[in-house]
C-alpha cells in the first residue's frame, strides 16, 4: 500500500470540508473494498478519510412504511436488525449473505452502494425495492443513482448518509454466488408493492445493476415464476469472464429471477 | 505519523503508526503478538482474524488506526492465567489442526460464532460459518468437531472437557 495521510472527521460537514480540499482523496467507511484495492496498488489515494468517529451515520429504524439504514450501519447489523427481519426479511437475508462472517463485521451498506460493484448485492435490493440514497446534499432515487460499473450520481464531496427502503409488499433475492469469492455471478432481487413490479439484477450486466423490464411487465399481470416462462435476457452486454460465460449469465438472470418471484410469494 | 491508542488483550496501548500499517501488522510487529497469522493478505482466508470490540475481524484489511477507543482480542488473549479457553482446550482434545497455520484465526472465528449464535451448533452451522476461514491442509472435519465440543464447553456451568 502506498503512504497516504490519514483524516478522521467527526462530523459529515468536517468530511465533505476535507473532500472539497482534496478530490483525490478517498472516504472509508468499512474498507473491505477500498483496502484490498489499495493493497494491490489499484488504488493509491493521497488521504484517506476514514468515516468511523462520525457519530449518528451507523443505525436502523422505521419511519412508517421505511426503514431507514445509517450509511455505515455493518452488513451483520442489518442482517440481525430485529427491525429489518420483520419489514423487509428479503434485505436482511441478502444483508446475512454477503461475503463472510469477518466481512460483515466491517462492511458497510453506504460503502457497498457508493463503490456500485457490479457484482455487489446490495444495489439490487436499492434498485428493486426503490430505495431512496440521501446524502449530506440531497436525495436521490436508486432508478437514478446507479449509472454504470463503479459509477454513481454521486457528485465530488457528496457523501451518503442513509439509505431509506419503502416496504414492499412481497420480495426476495436469490443469488447464484461464485463458489470461491461469494460474489454475485448472477443476483436477482424482485420486489412487489401495490401494483409495481420490480426485478433489479446484480453480478451480470458490464453495465452494473439493472432491471430487467420484460420479466417486469411479465409479472405486472400475475406475480407467478410461470409469468417468467419461455422468456429468454439477451446475452449482449453480459459479463464474460472464467467464471461464466455470457450467455451463462444471461440464462442464469432468468432462472434466479424465478427463484426469487417463487420465494417471495413463499412457495 | 498518527498517534492510536486501543486496549489489547487489556493492556492499554498507545503507539505512533504510519496510518498505512494494518492492524495485522500493528500487533506482530509493534506488539510482537506474533499469534495472529497472515495468511493470504487478500481478506480470504481469515488466519489473520481477531476480535475488535467483541466482533471477529480480519485484521489484514483493517488498518490500526482505524481501532482507536477499540478493545482487540488477539489469540493471546483468549486463555486466562495460563489456562486455555475451552475453545482451544477443544481444539488440542480433537486435534482441530494440522499445520496449524490457521488455527488462530479457525478460534477466533469459532468463538465469535459461539458468541453470535450460542453453545449448540450443528455440523451445517459450523461450516457455514466458517465462510472465511480456509484451511490449506484441508482438515476440516476435526476442525468443525473441534468448534462443536468448544461451544458446548464455553456455555455457562459446563464441565472442563477433559473432566468429561
Amino acid at each position: 500500500m502506498y503512504a497516504f495521510t490519514y483524516q478522521r472527521p467527526k462530523t459529515v460537514r468536517q468530511a465533505a470540508g476535507l473532500i472539497a480540499k482534496n478530490v483525490d482523496a478517498k472516504l472509508l467507511a468499512g474498507g473491505q473494498t477500498l483496502l484490498p484495492t489499495m493493497k494491490q496498488r489499484l488504488a493509491s489515494p493521497p488521504a484517506v478519510i476514514d468515516l468511523a468517529k462520525i457519530e449518528g451515520l451507523a443505525g436502523i429504524e422505521r419511519k412508517g412504511r421505511t426503514v431507514v439504514i445509517g450509511a455505515m450501519t455493518k452488513h451483520a447489523d442489518v442482517g440481525t436488525s430485529a427491525i429489518v427481519r420483520e419489514a423487509i426479511p428479503a434485505l436482511a437475508a441478502l444483508a446475512e449473505n454477503i461475503g463472510d462472517p469477518a466481512v460483515r463485521n466491517r462492511g458497510t451498506i453506504g460503502g457497498s452502494v457508493a463503490n456500485n460493484d457490479p457484482s455487489a448485492d446490495y444495489p439490487a435490493a436499492c434498485l428493486a425495492l426503490g430505495a431512496t440514497i440521501v446524502t449530506n446534499k440531497r436525495k436521490i432515487a436508486a432508478d437514478d443513482f446507479f449509472q454504470g460499473m463503479f459509477t454513481t450520481a454521486l457528485e465530488e464531496g457528496e457523501i451518503i448518509v442513509k439509505i431509506a427502503f419503502p416496504l414492499p409488499s412481497k420480495a426476495a433475492y436469490a443469488k447464484f454466488p461464485n463458489p470461491a469469492s461469494r460474489y454475485a455471478m448472477v443476483g436477482v432481487f424482485a420486489a412487489k408493492r401495490g401494483s409495481e413490479v420490480r426485478l433489479a439484477v446484480t453480478g451480470a450486466s458490464s453495465d452494473g445493476v439493472f432491471r430487467w423490464t420484460a420479466g417486469e411487465e411479465a409479472l405486472r399481470g400475475r406475480f407467478s415464476p410461470k409469468s417468467l416462462e419461455g422468456l429468454s435476457v439477451p446475452a449482449d452486454g453480459m459479463i464474460s469472464d472464467i467464471h461464466g460465460s455470457a450467455d451463462y449469465r444471461a440464462h442464469l438472470v432468468g432462472v434466479m429471477a424465478k427463484r426469487a418471484v417463487t420465494t417471495a410469494i413463499g412457495k | 505519523m498518527t498517534t492510536v491508542t486501543m486496549t489489547v488483550n487489556g493492556k492499554s496501548v498507545t503507539a505512533n503508526v504510519d496510518p498505512r500499517t494494518l492492524l495485522s501488522q500493528f500487533v506482530r510487529e509493534n506488539l510482537r503478538l506474533t499469534g495472529t497469522h497472515v495468511g493470504c493478505d487478500t481478506s480470504q482466508c481469515g488466519a489473520c482474524v481477531v476480535h475488535v470490540d467483541g466482533r471477529a475481524v480480519k485484521s489484514c484489511t483493517t488498518l490500526a488506526v482505524s481501532c482507536d477507543g477499540s478493545s482487540v482480542t488477539t489469540i493471546e488473549g483468549l486463555a486466562v492465567d495460563g489456562a486455555l479457553h475451552p475453545m482451544q482446550e477443544a481444539f488440542r482434545e480433537h486435534h482441530g489442526l494440522q499445520c496449524g497455520f490457521c488455527t488462530p484465526g479457525m478460534i477466533m472465528s469459532a468463538v465469535d460464532i459461539v458468541n453470535r449464535k450460542g453453545n449448540a451448533l450443528d455440523e451445517h452451522t459450523i461450516r457455514e460459518e466458517l465462510e472465511g476461514n480456509i484451511c490449506r491442509c484441508t482438515g476440516y472435519h476435526n476442525i468443525v468437531k473441534a468448534v462443536e465440543a468448544g461451544a458446548r464447553a464455553m456455555a455457562p456451568g459446563a464441565t472442563s472437557i477433559a473432566a468429561e
